[in-house]
């Protein structure tokens, strides 16, 4: 048989924990290229004009990563569109003459399926092994959320402009060469113990601002327009419980997690509305509640789930008065406008918080 | 600095018009110019430039610049400005000057529109048109050629009908093919062009005021609050008062100028600028597959300033290039 080179999406910095699944189910690993302006405009050609636009980021990494050599592509199904994506993009990748495998991994239902699904199609591979390599896997996911989270709430008050970043970058680089659960672990305690040594002048109330969305538009900064990073260095505290350790756990005790959300988002909502929809509705209430300063939500364009939770949010914001700034993307998108509407709602913040002192 | 007089001053350069004014410290207005942007900003500043020249009186120094609109970072690096501000936050400010009891301010411009809520003069909530320009100024600009009036008297056409058409709102292609119906219906063009008011009322206020409280007093500005018929509309459909302020057109040069004020930052502000050659360049970084295009201004062919790189290497690679060598980007 042939050497199996697995790629999978690319999202933020995950391919540092994903790469370790790659393994567990080929022969070598291709580390998915880093996005660019190139990956939108071959995966906007080749899909769908109406489709939502992580589909068309993933296209156009696939396509680059067969470029460098991948022949199978690891693609996951969802509560949403999502669930179409890998037949939609096996169909596609075929008619253009790509020789590739694809691995769909689980539709939403739980780790024991993605489990059951890998024995499945590997049946070499035992269960332990399968198990041990899918817990390495989410130690890195948990080792880098940790992390970001505390840079994420400090970075924009780093005296040292840069410090965070130059650090995080390390701190990628050593989780990547960390193998064993002991060693993962370790690197997530002594980078967090660096990280908490570095300068900050921080004041006692600073701005804080929470931000959800759709999963892929959250988590893969390029795709966001880097905000989260943008609004952080105004001087802002960034809150965002959307992660792929949060969804590991959603996925898992899903009914438990859905039925804790609901009531969480209690009186907004009595059913569930899919996808990240239920939870990003939860935590509004619950930053709002929270006393945060605001909001943003960012969705895909015409993402349904996400349509259907703003109406909700709108009247979360109405009821306690909480600003919630909306962005939805596409392949096209300026970037002055976003970072018009991004100053205008830290300014807008500022004056709020100044006037309530 | 005793005997002259400080001064501070905001332009605002918009897609369509460039706006400029001169205040003194307690906000009074001593010099003012609105002209076309004709596509070139930075010609339409040096006209500008000129003009506000020849209306200070030569004890008046300008202390600081701010710049605000579309072109607000190409502007604010060639006037060495102190302050670079988004519209949004300089229309508050401005319009708070004169109207300090203002609860919300409508703005429809020539490509974008938007609506800013404030609570004891603070802004709390704001929204701006997304993807689509139906029912802003172009829009009406290009439907006054159509039917062959000049859009300036759009808004006495409007004010004359007593049976306003029904014009169909949401999107300008379904506007404009209704528009066309019931003009070959052979709907007088009074009822027609007030239907049309109507519509772009309506329009912008279920999709940029949606979900807004919108609470008097209102103010409303931007190119199309000079048009009446618009206003009229407004009034119809709100129940509520439309101020629109003479002044309307400058409220965004007029909130910058009072942040240039308001920041600490001095420099004397140098009127020879209007003389001297400044030159844009979009250069191709070239380190990625990025390929940011960097634009550079250019100052007497020295490069000044360049933006639209998403990493340090960006800037770089520009100003080498400018002198012909890369370096890949990390």
């Amino acid at each position: 048989m042939n050497t199996r080179r697995v790629c999978f999406p690319l999202m933020g910095s995950y391919p540092v924990a994903e790469k370790v699944l790659g393994h567990l189910i080929g022969d070598e690993v291709i580390m998915p290229p880093p996005i660019t302006k190139r990956t939108l405009e071959i995966g906007a050609k080749y899909s769908p004009e109406a489709v939502c636009v992580p589909f068309k980021y993933m296209l156009g990494n696939f396509i680059e990563a067969i470029e460098d050599g991948a022949n199978t592509l690891v693609q996951v199904g969802g509560g949403c569109r999502l669930a179409c994506y890998a037949e939609l993009q096996r169909a596609i990748l075929r008619n253009l003459g790509y020789e590739v495998d694809f691995v769909t991994v689980g539709n939403g239902n739980g780790i024991g399926q993605i489990i059951r699904f890998i024995k499945k199609t590997y049946p070499k591979l035992s269960y332990l092994h399968i198990c041990y390599e899918i817990y390495r896997a989410y130690e890195k996911a948990r080792a880098i959320d940790e992390i970001e989270d505390f840079v994420r709430k400090n970075i924009g008050f780093e005296t040292n402009l840069g410090s965070f970043e130059r650090l995080h970058r390390h701190f990628l680089i050593d989780l990547d060469r960390a193998q064993t659960i002991r060693t993962i672990r370790e690197v997530n305690r002594d980078y967090s113990t660096n990280f908490r040594l570095l300068d900050v002048q921080k004041p006692e109330k600073p701005l804080r601002v929470g931000f959800v969305g759709e999963f892929f538009v959250v988590l893969e900064p390029f795709s966001n327009f880097f905000i989260e990073k943008q609004l952080a260095l105004y001087g802002v505290e960034m809150h965002r419980p959307l992660t792929v350790t949060s969804t590991v756990r959603n996925i898992t005790f899903h009914d438990r997690y859905l039925r804790q959300q609901l009531a969480l988002a209690d009186p907004y909502l009595h059913h569930p509305l899919g996808a990240e929809g239920t939870e990003n509705i939860a935590h509004a209430v619950q930053y709002a509640k929270q006393g945060f300063d605001g909001l943003i939500h960012v969705k895909p364009f015409g993402c349904m789930p996400e349509i259907n939770a703003m109406p909700v949010l709108h009247r979360v914001a109405e009821d306690f008065h909480f600003p919630i700034l909306y962005f939805s993307f596409d392949s096209l998108t300026s970037e002055t406008g976003i970072k018009t509407r991004l100053e205008a709602f830290y300014d807008m913040l500022m004056m709020r918080k100044s006037d309530h002192e | 600095m005793s005997d002259q007089l400080s001064a501070y001053m905001g332009v605002d350069i918009g897609s369509i018009s460039t706006k400029a004014v001169v205040l003194d410290p307690s906000n009074q207005i001593l010099a003012q110019d609105y002209l076309w942007t004709e596509g070139n900003p930075i010609q339409a500043v040096k006209r500008l430039i000129l003009s506000i020249e020849q209306q200070l009186p030569p004890d008046v120094k300008i202390l600081s610049v701010g710049t605000t609109g579309s072109a607000r970072e190409l502007i604010g690096t060639i006037l060495g400005a102190s302050i670079i501000k988004n519209e949004i936050t300089a229309h508050a400010v401005g319009t708070l000057a004169s109207h300090p009891d203002v609860h919300t301010i409508f703005e429809i411009g020539g490509q974008d529109s938007k609506i800013i809520i404030l609570d004891h003069s603070v802004v709390t909530d704001y929204a701006m048109n997304t993807l689509c320009a139906a029912g802003t100024g172009s829009f009406l600009s290009s439907q006054a050629r159509r039917l062959n009036i000049p859009v300036e008297e759009f808004g006495q056409y409007a004010l004359r009908s007593t049976n306003p058409t029904k014009i169909a709102g949401r999107c300008t292609v379904f506007a404009e093919s209704d528009l066309v119906h019931k003009a070959q219906m052979g709907y007088p063009t009074e009822d027609i062009i007030a239907g049309l008011c109507h519509s772009i009322v309506l329009n912008y206020l279920n999709n940029v005021g949606k979900g807004k409280h919108i609470v008097p007093p209102i103010v409303f500005q931007g190119g199309v609050s000079k048009n009446v018929g618009v206003v009229k509309a407004f009034e119809h459909i709100t129940h509520h008062e439309i101020i629109v302020d003479p002044l309307g057109h400058l409220m965004g040069a007029i909130g910058v100028a009072i942040l240039a004020r308001k920041q600490k930052q001095q420099q004397l502000f140098d009127f020879q600028i209007k003389d001297i050659d400044f030159r844009t360049v979009g250069v191709e970084c070239g380190g990625c597959p990025n390929d940011c295009e960097v634009v550079c201004v250019l100052r007497k062919e020295q490069f000044l300033d360049g933006w639209g790189n998403r990493c340090p290497t960006g800037l770089v690679n520009a100003q080498k290039q400018l002198t012909n060598t890369v370096i890949c980007g990390d």
